[in-house]
């Protein structure tokens, strides 16, 4: 074979891996409940083919020869496993599915069900999206411990302990039914909006954690999508990541200063994705009841009108703070709706909003405190809004914001 | 529980310690200590001279050993520590990633050992 069919074979395997990583993992784990063993698996069949794809040619179907040997593999692993712990139901179950298994052209998509089993009430909230970007998207416990600042053993041990609980805890694979199903879903949504990252919204230089995974978190939203194409909130949450997403390139500076939002070039801003996500908003909206996502999503579309030579209707961004902060009463909603409040009533009226939020909740969140000295600064009130500058430079993590800040506080 | 945050800093870093009071690194330290007094999680710490101020002493085969300058010698040196007390390794961490330094250095987090300790000081 030659050494660009080998590169070919290669880049199918990556492709294939990208594609099917979590179909098939789902496909495995979902009677059994073992993700561990399915993920291993997995990874032995990849291993094979990175063996003998490149020297005999990539298969005609790909994926149908990932899973054959996935499959292989996952029945000799929890063979393993049960002649220590017994379970022989398991093995029964997979000695009759064997045979028909490879005679399957297509196999159903497990993916829904995974993605409820890793965002179950029963597992770790914190561990939630660190298992959907494992077990749905094959990212490694490496990349997931730097974006969640946890050390990549201690990230290993807490994934394994969570798969433990999955396979033993008696979670069951399943899509949950009326009345769960709001709550459920709400734990699946919150957990993809945490890979992307929060602070987005930028009230006042506020952009931290999380970016190198937002595009990892679309993709969990799309998958989600096309599972559940009628669900209103998941709309919400993909127009609210598309919106934030496509102002990627105008939130630096070319030196890589930090731009805050109602500085940015909208002109550097993505037509293409404020469109879809406009079009995913309608979407949502045309389906009755509004949502957290919705009316974050909504938040956003206002600024983004800006693109459009329309000025930033505070009011409307105010109204839609009001309604949110009704459903998720949360220091980020707060903080947002008091930095609303500033520009369409004052920077006094902004100010009111913050004195409201108790103390002790804000000692170490920046965005409060940013929001704060900015407001303080434009009434001139210059002590108190040294002090709620240092506060919040000193709770930054990013270098450029922390720049920008410095500046600011002058 | 206590932690130890353990400041790594580079050369730059170090140099700009004789810059005049605007300097951005001085400025994002005197935020990070206040945001540290204010979050009532500071218990104490202290800055370093810089390395070359260091003077390292051993006892080899009952003779004495000196040596100028720090015990390791890489570009990154201990610049200071800060001991602050906090509930678990994640909330560390995560005052570790707004130290001035992680960006220009490095933070190194190590728990304390009060058992330790105890066992020294009877």
């Amino acid at each position: 074979m030659s050494g660009s069919e080998q590169e070919s074979a290669h880049r199918t395997i990556e492709r294939v891996a990208r594609e099917s990583y979590g179909r098939l993992v789902a496909y495995l784990s979902s009677h059994t409940g073992d993700v561990g063993s399915a993920e291993d698996a997995l990874s032995n069949a990849l291993v094979a083919a990175l063996e003998t794809w490149p020297r005999d040619g990539v298969p005609q179907n790909p994926e149908a020869w990932l899973l054959t040997t996935a499959r292989r593999s996952f029945i000799d692993l929890v063979r393993h496993r049960q002649v220590v712990e017994a379970s022989e139901p398991t093995l029964a179950l997979l000695r009759e599915e064997s045979t028909d298994m490879i005679l399957l052209p297509e196999y159903p998509d497990e993916r829904l069900k995974l993605l409820f089993v890793c965002a179950h009430p029963a597992i770790d909230p914190a561990m939630h999206t660190p298992l959907m970007l494992q077990t749905v998207l094959g990212l490694d416990a490496a990349r997931i411990a730097h974006a969640f600042l946890i050390s990549p053993t201690t990230m290993g041990q807490r994934l394994v302990r969570a798969k433990t609980k999955i396979r033993d805890g008696g979670i069951r694979f399943e899509i949950p039914q009326e009345p769960e199903l709001p709550q459920r879903l709400d734990a699946v949504l919150e957990a993809i909006y945490a890979a992307f990252g929060i602070g987005w919204d930028d009230m006042a230089g506020v952009d931290q954690r999380g970016r190198d995974l937002a595009e990892e978190a679309i993709w969990l939203a799309r998958v989600l999508l096309q599972l559940m194409p009628a669900e209103a909130e998941v709309h919400g949450l993909l127009a609210l990541m598309l919106h934030c997403e496509a102002r990627r390139a105008a939130r630096r500076g070319p030196d890589g200063r930090y731009v805050p939002l109602s500085e940015q070039d909208c002109r550097k801003w993505s037509l293409p994705l404020i469109a879809e996500a406009e079009r995913h908003l309608e979407e949502a909206s045309s389906r009755g009841h509004s949502g957290r996502f919705q009316l974050e999503a909504a938040i956003q579309s206002v600024h983004a009108g800006r693109a459009r030579g329309r000025g930033i209707q505070w009011n409307a961004i105010m109204m839609f703070y009001e309604q949110l902060i009704r459903i998720s009463p949360t220091l980020g909603t707060r903080t947002g709706y008091a930095a609303a409040v500033a520009e369409a009533k004052g920077a006094e009226a902004g100010l009111a909003a913050l004195d409201g939020i108790d103390p002790d909740d804000i000692s170490a969140y920046q965005p409060y405190w940013a929001v704060r000295a900015h407001l303080l600064q434009r009434l001139g009130k210059t002590p108190a809004s040294l002090d709620a500058f240092d506060r919040a430079i000193g709770l930054t993590e990013d270098p450029a914001v922390r720049q920008f800040l410095l500046q600011r506080r002058g | 529980m206590q932690f130890a945050l353990l400041i790594f800093e580079s050369p730059e870093a170090f140099a700009a310690r004789n810059a005049d009071e605007n300097d951005p690194y001085l400025g994002a330290w005197r935020a990070y200590y206040k945001a540290l007094v204010e979050a009532d999680i500071y218990v104490g710490g202290n800055p370093l001279q810089p390395p070359e101020t260091g003077t390292t002493v051993r006892l080899k085969d009952g003779k004495r050993r000196v040596q100028d300058g720090p015990f390791a010698d890489t570009k990154e040196q201990l610049g200071g520590f800060t001991i602050l007390e906090l509930p678990s390794l994640d909330t560390a961490l995560e005052w570790a990633a707004r130290c001035p330094a992680a960006s220009m250095g490095a933070v190194e987090v190590r728990p304390v050992s009060p058992e330790y300790k105890r066992r020294v000081t009877g």
